[in-house]
């Protein structure tokens, strides 16, 4: 409907991969990661799907963070020494 | 959790915020069938509440609010109902899950909007019991969480 608010977003979805892959800290990937959902869930809006945009925005950007941020603190404990 | 301070500032605004999504949770589960949403995306919202308080405040002070044990039964209970809806369906002589035959009222369209508002009642309980039980199993064990 509106391709330079797409290939604005694909753009950023594609920085945010990068950076999610390539980052030596995983604090920053995970947010990162958490980013390009959301990114997504825009792409899906901006396509005209909304209902699966608004279940990629709930569960990526909300609840897919949360857990993966306990999994790197029950596991970088034992190794932080 | 690695816990060095108590922030009040994260705790008081986690505190403000979470019971505003627990009401965008439960519009978005009682107007699902008429705007996008529904029982898996209202479950997760409220789950994401609970989650926040457990997150800013710590596990222990979130017993308060929902217990431990609570996520599990909560879970099998929201299963329970979609599946005692579908089934009533079926008993009442149509297939599994046709809302028309639960004869809650007169009008078709009625009976069929409540069939469906309580299997999304169910699917959101599930989902969320299911996604706080999820968490409480990963941390536990953790004293200083």
């Amino acid at each position: 409907m509106h391709p330079e608010i797409e290939i604005t977003l694909f753009v950023f979805l594609l920085i945010t991969a990068v950076v999610a892959l390539t980052v030596k800290n995983l604090l920053t990937a995970v947010v990162s990661l958490t980013v390009f959902s959301f990114i997504s869930a825009l792409l899906y809006i901006a396509m005209g799907a909304v209902d699966v945009g608004f279940t990629e925005a709930v569960i990526g950007a909300g609840v897919t963070g949360v857990l993966f941020i306990i999994l790197i603190f029950k596991t970088s404990r034992r190794s932080a020494d | 959790m690695i816990r060095n301070e108590d922030n009040p500032i994260v705790g008081l605004v986690s505190r403000i915020v979470s019971p505003f999504i627990m009401l965008f949770a439960l519009y978005i589960i009682f107007h699902g069938h008429y705007s996008p949403g529904g029982g898996f995306q209202g479950g997760t919202m409220l789950a994401a509440s609970l989650l926040l308080i457990r997150l800013a405040m710590g596990s222990e002070i979130a017993q308060l609010q929902f217990k431990r044990s609570w996520g599990t039964p909560l879970g099998s209970i929201g299963v329970l109902i979609y599946f005692a809806t579908g089934f009533t369906a079926m008993l009442m002589g149509g297939t599994f899950l046709n809302y028309e035959f639960l004869s809650l009222s007169e009008i078709a369209s009625h009976t069929r909007s409540i069939g469906v508002l309580l299997v999304e009642i169910g699917v959101g309980l599930a989902v969320m019991g299911i996604l706080v039980a999820i968490y409480d199993d990963l941390l536990e064990g953790d004293p200083d969480v």
